[in-house]
């Protein structure tokens, strides 16, 4: 017997799934945020030549590189509050881990295109007298950060893919509300399926803006950093 | 009246002695050109005057003023604030140019003055103009670097170094990564700056251009003063072997 | 606050049966990853319409939609389909083996491709077949370049094998969860999972980068 489709029930559902779709852009843009500026931080930290600073910004990058995501939103959700005694929700404990995890990924891409700056640059600010901070902010990181957008743009659609996660600890995101749906319709074909189209339409589109910013700056010549 | 004082520098890279005690007075008003063969040490000399690299050993004193602090080793030690002082009262000019390619040529020439002196950008910006058009590049203002020529981009990368108002001038090379056909331009540049009495030092290939632009030759090998004098001196009658030797194998050198 | 690893040390076996967990999956999920990718980015290589139009579908599906998505899709949705269940083991092992079938599917066409048509040529000059000069003399040199990105995608598996939790697989989080829960004590237990990952994925991870470096000083 052929299973008869109906997407009727799904579609009736169509403001839940809405909501879901927003409250997983709201987690990604958080995390994006908030993982790119503490990404550069960690990254002028680990590039300092001063050890004590240094070396914990390389433990905090290696340690969320090298866990599992899930395993860190675990310990953030239910284990955290209790070690430090403050009430977490779901949401902050997603925005935390998700930050910071994406973080340690974007400092290796800042380092990356920090060190792929020429000496020469280094050179001309400070012979007109920069100090450190200057030539960084006005030399060498408007030049850095274009070398580093497909590898950022790259990241960031990751970071929509690994917000998924948060439905586990019942953040309502679009991924949330599809268990939800599926239970209230017994309908989990015709429900994961329209969310998994969801997912690939935005990702993808996503990707494809990537992929054409990318070509722009082959095109013009620019190298880039991964 | 001196304006630079050098005394005993040294400098290592690991093993390397590249600079092995040198004793040098500028005067206000010289043109030194430094001249040797390459891994003599020259550019390393010049980068240690501006601190682009620290000096090992020994003493740099600017306007009577000796730089630095003893430390308790017996290294001297150098304040971020004095370097920054120090850059800025004596410009350099690359081999490589290294203007910034993110900004037109009148931002590059802007910039010191901008971030560094802190100065309106209506002020900074007429500066600017004028420094371009003293370098003939006014109408190139707002090109990017990418599209100027070597000698263009070096003529830019000189007045980024003017605007900032410098007591002395050290050149690296300025010359060596431009095409043949290039190079007039910007020793012109360097001749007319040269004829308004500025103090400069000139490490250089280009012997008949040190000849003529400099007051005095210094000849550098294996990281020391080997022999100085008046262009006449060095490069017509040198008295060592080496400098003779130098001069021999430059052979497009005709004064 | 006192920590209290007693009461994770006391759950030891439960962990080890999680850790053999983790490590099944970890090697069904790299094996038929990395095979089907293979397979993938020929068909991506491929200029036979045929085989580059699917396995481009393929590639843009499964990259382009979180693997957590694609795991509950085979373990909630697919039985619907099928006259059988599928076990949670079965449904992520499916959701993880796609998803990296189709990353690792790019990195071996892009490895493929960067190799000179002048070693094609070489090899067609001695009389060699397709099939014969990809296996010999192309894949060998490409899979050099290649394998630092391989390397990190079985990181990556390894990292997405607690995905498997979801659907209540029995590895390592899951345990994780589970002495949690009976013990109350969620900080020593997440910590203890957290801390074997690190020392499992420490090594691969400095491996990777010693790969990368390995790769960098060659070229």
């Amino acid at each position: 017997m052929a299973y008869q489709w109906d997407f009727a029930p799904v579609l009736a559902n169509a403001p839940f799934l809405a909501e879901g779709l927003a409250n997983t852009l709201k987690i990604t843009g958080t995390a994006l945020v908030c993982g790119v500026v503490l990404g550069l931080a960690l990254a002028l930290l680990r590039l300092s030549p001063r050890c004590f600073l240094s070396w914990p910004a390389g433990f905090v990058i290696e340690v969320f590189r090298t866990t599992p995501p899930l395993v860190q939103l675990f310990w953030f959700f239910f284990a955290l509050p209790i070690l430090v005694g403050i009430e977490m929700t779901p949401f902050v404990a997603g925005a935390v881990t998700f930050s910071i995890q994406s973080a340690s990924f974007f400092a290796e891409v800042f380092r990356a295109g920090i060190q792929s700056i020429e000496r020469g640059q280094w050179d001309g600010a400070r012979a007109i007298g920069m100090r450190h901070d200057q030539a960084l902010r006005r030399i060498i990181l408007p030049q850095a950060v274009k070398r580093m957008i497909p590898a950022f743009m790259e990241r960031a659609i990751e970071l929509m893919k690994t917000t998924t996660l948060i439905a586990t600890i019942s953040y309502a995101d679009l991924l949330f509300a599809a268990n939800e749906i599926s239970q209230k319709t017994f309908r989990p074909l015709e429900t994961y399926t329209v969310v998994a189209l969801i997912y690939f339409v935005v990702i993808f589109l996503a990707s494809q803006v990537a992929r054409l910013v990318e070509l722009r700056l082959a095109r013009s010549g620019e190298s880039t950093v991964h | 009246m001196t304006i630079l004082k050098v005394t005993g520098l040294t400098k290592r890279f690991g093993t390397t002695d590249v600079l092995r005690g040198i004793d040098l007075e500028v005067a206000r008003g010289e043109r030194i050109a430094i001249l040797g063969a390459s891994g003599s040490g020259k550019s390393t000399l010049l980068r240690c005057l501006n601190f682009m690299e620290r000096p090992g050993g020994g003493t740099i004193a600017l306007d009577g003023q000796v730089l630095g602090r003893e430390g308790k080793s017996g290294e001297r030690t150098y304040r971020e604030n004095e370097l920054i002082q120090v850059r800025q009262r004596v410009g350099m000019v690359f081999q490589q140019f290294n203007l910034f390619p993110h900004m037109t040529a009148i931002g590059n020439v802007m910039e010191g003055l901008r971030t560094v002196r802190g100065m309106p950008k209506p002020e900074a910006e007429a500066r600017a103009r004028k420094e371009l058009a003293r370098v003939g590049l006014a109408e190139k203002a707002e090109t990017y670097p990418a599209h100027l020529s070597g000698g263009q981009k070096q003529r830019v990368a000189i007045a980024r170094a003017l605007a900032m108002d410098p007591e002395m001038l050290l050149f690296d090379e300025p010359t060596s990564a431009l095409d043949p056909e290039l190079v007039g331009e910007v020793l012109a540049v360097i001749l007319a700056l040269a004829e308004e009495g500025r103090t400069m030092m000139l490490v250089t290939h280009e012997l008949g251009f040190a000849y003529h632009v400099a007051t005095r030759i210094i000849f550098l090998a294996d990281g020391a003063i080997h022999e100085q004098g008046s262009p006449d001196e060095v490069l017509k009658n040198p008295k060592k072997e080496r400098t003779r030797a130098f001069l021999a194998s430059h052979k497009q050198f005709s004064f | 606050m006192r920590w209290d690893f007693a009461s994770v040390f006391d759950n030891t076996d439960a962990l080890l049966v999680g850790a053999a967990g983790t490590l099944r999956i970890f090697a069904i999920c790299l094996v038929l990853g990395l095979s089907l990718g293979l397979l993938v980015g020929l068909g991506r290589y491929s200029r036979n319409r045929w085989l580059h139009i699917p396995a481009t579908v393929f590639v843009e599906f499964f990259r382009n939609t979180p693997v957590l998505v694609q795991i509950l899709w085979f373990y909630f949705a697919l039985p619907i389909l099928l006259p059988f269940q599928i076990s949670p083991l079965a449904a992520a092992s499916l959701g993880i083996s796609l998803n990296s079938a189709a990353f690792s599917a790019e990195i071996y066409r892009g490895g493929i491709q960067s190799i000179e048509t002048g070693q094609w040529d070489g090899a067609r000059a001695l009389g060699m077949r397709w099939g014969q000069a990809m296996r010999r003399i192309i894949l060998p040199q490409a899979l050099k370049r290649m394998l630092p990105a391989l390397t990190n995608r079985a990181i990556e598996i390894f990292k997405m094998s607690t995905l498997a939790s979801a659907v209540a697989y029995v590895e390592l989080l899951q345990q994780g969860k589970l002495i949690a829960s009976l013990n109350y004590n969620p900080i020593e237990a997440y910590t203890a999972v957290a801390v074997i990952f690190f020392v499992f994925l420490w090594p691969l991870v400095q491996f990777s980068y010693f790969l990368e470096r390995r790769l960098r000083r060659d070229e």
